[in-house]
């Protein structure tokens, strides 16, 4: 029984120091494309910092604490093995670590609500007037991004992924269409529910050119795993140039399987989906006009390659057990000429 | 018929074994079946409450243990979602409902009137009924589960998401009219506490010389009686908008799906509070006894547990802080989540003092009680993370959040209550458990529990969200997750290690007498376990540590143990005033009765007919639920109850 | 301690035994039954004026519940509150018959109110599923029928075991405890009244 014991004794310092060493090792490693601590733009940088703070003053009060409970344990413990045998006694003194603990924690409170305060301040309002009013709509399992304009032909509905000018401040109105989902860009801005009978403002702004991505954070039911956001944060001019070409419509097939598969589009899909210039109209499903400008597909779920195009199309409850999009009972004939199709929606 | 007087004189005696012999009779439940149906013996019903919410933990904890399977790796596809979502749905609502609050329960329901200096609860047939229906909810819930049809909108049950629109199945109904029946025993069982410690403790016991266990289950109950009926309408105006086609929730026709939130929330904060507060008085009664000392601050630490109810129910919408409400609002529910941590401190700091200011004899029991206080902390400080809104904004629904309810749940309630197991199992069952097997349980917990969830932290602010069935990789979450799955399973076979011991100590335990840890209060003054009348004679209180009394020499009174009321003209117990403890009447006690057992037959005929649609059976079972109740109450000789039984 | 000076501390005086009006543990439990019924209502009323200040306009029907009916009604229940008062009263001063009558004139006025809500109901121009407001207003004024049905419940079973003889003077408790259930249903009604019949006239 002694050598067990002593066997899982080691175990349980060993292992844990094992997995923590790793841990760190990897971490310094990998990417986090997730992690906000990366913050950019001007509604992140004051929380990120803020964040730095409390989570000092965390690790300080745990080490403290800690440091206090098993010191207090291994010098203060009783020689004797019999409880019986430890005398009962009341020393005083007791009450200064209540007046002191309570004290300083009290300090430390009030002064992480002071900046907290000061951080919500700071972040309420963007800092310069939007140059961009975005409608983003949460629903079961994508979003719809419709651009908003005082020129009514600049209006343009897209999915999923959000691209913004950077080092500019954005307006977002979020409204929900069915459940309540969450917006979030972590490296941008902190989260905003989309709730079904209200427009919830919110702003963001990105200070250098990149890719955040943005996953849904309230549940939503099956596909909530799957339901992911890129905001493309481009160069004011690429961003314009980007916008132009949304609005064009769709170019139109080039040879004889594209226009196969345009027939094939527009019978089995134009019921959901919208692609401008032809007559698939349906405004339940995405946007696919310029389908070939994203980088994945099915709200972040896939890479934007043919395979994938193929496979999401021929089976989508295979990748998304219980997405809204139905499984057509195409044949592989069809499912390759309605991708070469969508290949072209560029 | 025994003669009733409208008034009597108590009779002051010592014990003798002629007198216990008498008392046995008087209060023993009879065997078998019968006895099991109609007991309303506190302890017993206790005992029934502890095992049974352990039973509860271990089905949660597997709910647990499969999910996070699924989760070891990316991409995985174990579990398909609805699975996925059941199963979560599951585990928060069993450990939430079903575990954490009746294992406080059942302790408080076993102790307090050994703590009091009585010989039973208030109201022990609402006691009997009050655990009844719990078991009754409980099996309600799971029958849907087991049938593929649970919950899968989480414990919180958002709306829409959980209406019928969505939710086309039965799911949400057994969920529904499962958290409304189950709030009936939940009720019932906090009027009882707070009639209990208001009414029947012992003379001389004063309110600034109960256990801190009491405040603790007196500020849950009090918590209870004002919240319960907040997420009680609430389920039910969502089981009236999924059957009847109201529009509460529906937000086509104007619903409002924040109105679920608010009350369901103004409930849930509260109750996480209840949770918890029973057994942080667990630990301020436990730990002092084993650092040979009582703990320090009696008075700060006994406001601040009040002090943190109080504050708990101004902080609700800290959980709603990303649904777009204005920021000046949410500001001030941030201060008051911040804020809130103050009286944890003057707990935190209580026991550290006591500890530093002890001498520590360093048993399973006190391992557990103390590695609760840097827990407690750990939790408490990524709570206070959270509170901070433009934190929250970027740390809510992500596995920080996951990290900080586990740590507050577990730390603050699972150690705590395995500690309580270590320290009064010797007075339940007569025997010790296993001290060697006790420390091999509590390092497998403690390092099992910290693998799980400290990485999870990292998890978090690293923007995995919660909820998901899977999730992709290259988003560095891979390694944190098998190693949490990791450590999930090592808490688990800690947990086992407990079950083990629990096992093998009830049979070859070493055995205890009355007082095996030298402790102070009432309970350790009467044999173990207790017979069933408690105590021979009331106890006349004279300090907070009525054992301990003629070794702190704090004063010349002395608790008197050995001569004291009798109060054995059939099951009696003392009632008090309510500040001094002040003898004030007499009262009687109702033998064993069916009732309770009968009336939640009915009720669950009543709910379950309602899921079904059955509106005839649904009647018939009001009528039942009517008739038992009558029963029940009609007037009793025997309790004082009418006119002939002596009046004026 | 010497055993005179315990016999000393340990005082002896007369108590009453059983229950016995607020001194018993009833009362006691009737007051939390009140405390969370109570709360009941408030998070009812919570939930209708939190949609009446959400909605922007055309929450309140185009004819909002009048007073017509409702006010007797109020009166009624108030008149039959204090019936529940004179019979306690009674059976205070050990009057059998006072007792009596009072609990059946408030059985009756009871059941009186409920009838009277009922046609109330039936004269609305919005049934249970019209809008959010009719879903509110029937559920909550639902809810408080539900609460005056239990309490005629309660009032039948105290009139037949004050019938049998039942209770005297001190021993009354179930008097007290009942009477105090129906004084807070009435208490209920006058919020409830309040909320629906007066505060759409306040608002024009």
């Amino acid at each position: 029984m002694r050598r067990i014991e002593r066997l899982f004794r080691t175990l349980y310092f060993a292992v844990p120091a094992v997995l923590w060493s790793v841990t760190p090792l990897q971490c310094a490693l990998a990417d986090f494309p997730v992690s906000y601590l990366h913050g950019n733009g001007s509604k992140a940088y004051p929380v990120v910092s803020l964040t730095w703070g409390l989570l000092a003053i965390s690790f300080i009060v745990i080490v403290i604490v800690g440091a206090l409970l098993t010191w207090g344990i291994i010098a203060k413990r009783a020689r004797a093995r019999d409880i019986a045998a430890t005398p009962v006694g009341r020393s005083g003194g007791g009450t200064q670590w209540l007046i002191w603990g309570t004290g300083i924690s009290t300090v430390a409170l009030f002064g992480s609500l002071v900046w907290t305060v000061a951080v919500l301040a700071d972040i309420n309002g963007p800092p310069s007037k939007p140059t961009v009013t975005i409608e983003i709509t949460g629903q079961q399992w994508w979003w719809r991004a419709r651009y908003l304009s005082d020129d009514v032909s600049r209006i343009v509905t897209t999915a999923n992924e959000i691209h913004i000018p950077a080092g500019q401040p954005v307006r977002i109105k979020l409204i929900g269409a069915d459940v309540i989902h969450s917006f979030w860009v972590p490296a941008l801005t902190g989260k905003t529910d989309t709730i079904p009978g209200q427009t919830n403002t919110m702003w963001l702004e990105a200070d250098k050119p990149g890719i955040y991505r943005g996953p849904c954070t309230e549940y939503c039911g099956a596909q909530h795993a799957h339901m992911t956001a890129f905001v493309v944060a481009d160069p004011p001019d690429v961003f314009k140039a980007w916008w132009d070409g949304q609005i064009a419509p769709a170019s139109a097939p080039a040879d004889e399987q594209e226009a196969r598969g345009q027939v094939g589009f527009v019978f089995h899909c134009g019921a959901c989906h919208t692609v401008r210039g032809t007559e698939a109209g349906g405004t339940v499903a995405p946007e696919l006009t310029h389908l070939m400008t994203r980088k994945t597909i099915a709200a972040g779920t896939l890479d934007n390659i043919p395979s994938n195009l193929a496979g999401w199309i021929a089976n989508p409850q295979g990748v998304k057990p219980g997405t809204n999009m139905p499984a057509p009972g195409l044949s592989g004939q069809e499912v390759a000429d309605i991708t070469a199709y969508l290949e072209t929606l560029r | 018929m025994t003669t009733l007087d409208i008034e009597r004189r108590p009779e002051i005696a010592k014990v003798s074994e002629a007198e216990r012999a008498r008392l046995l009779k008087i209060w023993e439940t009879r065997p078998g079946l019968a006895g099991f149906l109609s007991t309303v013996d506190h302890k017993e019903i206790g005992l029934r409450y502890i095992v049974t919410a352990f039973i509860f933990l271990i089905l949660g904890g597997a709910e647990a243990l499969v999910m996070r399977v699924q989760l070891a790796r990316p991409e995985q596809s174990l579990l398909t979602p609805e699975q996925y979502n059941q199963l979560f749905s599951m585990h928060g609502m069993t450990m939430i409902f079903l575990y954490a609050l009746p294992v406080l329960s059942g302790f408080s329901n076993y102790l307090w009137p050994l703590l009091l200096g009585a010989r039973d609860m208030a109201f022990p047939r609402l006691n009997a009924f009050s655990y009844w229906i719990y078991v009754a909810a409980g099996i309600f819930m799971y029958a849907g589960f087991s049938i593929g049809a649970g919950p899968n909108d989480g414990w919180f049950n958002y709306v829409p998401y959980a209406s019928r629109q969505f939710n086309p199945g039965m799911n949400m109904d057994f969920y529904a009219l499962g958290m409304i029946f189950l709030g009936i025993s939940t009720s019932v069982g906090a009027a009882n506490f707070i009639v209990t410690v208001l009414r029947t403790r012992a003379p001389g016991m004063s309110i600034n010389r109960l256990p801190i266990l009491i405040w603790g289950t007196l500020t849950a109950s009090a918590a209870n009686i004002l919240v319960v009926p907040a997420v009680s309408l609430a389920f039910f105006l969502l089981w009236m908008d999924r059957q009847f086609g109201t529009h509460f929730f529906d937000v086509a026709n104007g619903g409002q799906p924040l109105l679920w939130q608010h009350l369901f929330w103004i409930f849930g904060h509260p109750w996480v509070y209840a949770i918890v507060l029973p057994a942080m008085g667990m630990v301020s009664d436990g730990l002092p006894v084993f650092c040979r000392r009582p703990i320090v601050g009696y008075t700060p630490v006994a406001l601040s547990t009040v002090a943190t109810m109080v504050l708990g129910f101004g902080v609700w919408v800290h959980h709603m802080f990303a649904t777009g409400m204005p920021n000046l609002a949410l500001s001030f529910f941030s201060g008051a989540s911040i804020v809130i941590a103050v009286p944890s401190a003057v707990a935190v700091f209580a026991w550290l003092a006591t500890i530093w200011s002890g001498r520590p004899v360093i048993t399973t029991a006190f391992l557990f009680f103390a590695s609760m206080v840097a827990l407690f902390v750990i939790g408490g400080v990524s709570g206070f993370m959270t509170g901070s809104l433009p934190v929250d904004w970027q740390l809510t629904d992500t596995y920080f959040v996951v990290a900080h309810l586990h740590y507050v749940l577990i730390g603050i309630n699972v150690f705590p209550v395995v500690g309580a197991l270590y320290f009064w199992f010797p007075k339940f069952t007569g025997r010790m458990l296993d001290e060697r097997l006790g420390q091999l349980n509590f390092w497998t917990m403690f390092v099992g529990f910290n693998v799980a969830f400290l990485p999870m932290h990292l998890t978090g602010l690293w923007g995995m969200p919660r909820r998901v069935y899977t999730y992709p990789e290259g988003m560095g979450w891979d390694w944190l997750n098998l190693i949490t799955s990791a450590g999930s399973f090592l808490f688990a076979l800690g947990v086992l290690l407990l079950i083990v011991n629990i096992a093998v100590s009830l049979r070859r335990g070493k055995f205890a007498g009355a007082n095996p840890w030298d402790a102070p209060t009432l309970e350790w003054a009467v044999p173990s376990p207790p017979p069933p009348y408690n105590f021979d004679v009331i106890p006349h209180v004279a300090s907070r540590h009525p054992l301990w009394e003629d070794r702190l020499e704090e004063s010349e009174a002395r608790t008197s143990l050995t001569e004291g009321y009798l109060l054995d003209h059939g099951r009696e117990t003392i009632g008090t005033t309510p500040m001094d403890g002040d003898i004030d009447l007499i009262l009687k006690m109702p033998e064993d009765s069916y009732a309770p057992f009968a009336l939640t037959v009915a009720v669950a005929a009543f709910f379950v007919a309602l899921l079904l649609h059955w509106w005839w059976l649904a009647a018939a079972g009001g009528l039942l639920t009517v008739g038992a109740i009558m029963v029940w109450l009609w007037p009793e000789h025997d309790l004082g109850q009418t006119a002939d039984a002596g009046h004026d | 301690m010497t055993e005179m000076a315990l016999k000393g501390a340990l005082a002896q005086p007369r108590v009453p035994v059983g229950s016995i009006r607020r001194r018993g543990t009833g009362w006691w439990g009737v007051l939390t039954l009140i405390l969370t019924e109570g709360s009941l209502f408030a998070y009812l009323l919570f939930s209708y004026y939190y949609f009446a200040l959400q909605s922007s306009s055309g929450f309140l029907p185009d004819k909002p519940p009048s007073i017509a009916l409702s006010l007797p009604n109020t009166a009624i229940l108030l008149l039959s509150s204090g019936a529940v008062w004179w019979a306690d009263a009674g059976v205070r001063r050990g009057r059998q018959r006072q007792l009596v009558i009072g609990l059946a004139i408030a059985l009756v006025l009871g059941i009186a109110f409920v009838s009277v809500q009922l046609v109330e109901w039936s004269s609305q121009t919005f049934a249970l599923r019209t809008s959010q407001y009719g879903s509110l207003f029937y559920t909550i004024t639902g809810f408080h029928m539900a609460h005056v049905i239990v309490g005629l419940l309660v009032l039948a079973a105290l009139l037949v075991w004050s019938a049998l003889g039942y209770f005297a003077g001190r021993r009354s408790a179930p008097i007290l405890i009942g009477g105090a259930y129906w004084h807070f249903v009435d208490a209920v009604w006058l919020a409830v009244f309040f909320t629906f019949y007066i505060t759409p006239y306040l608002r024009r």
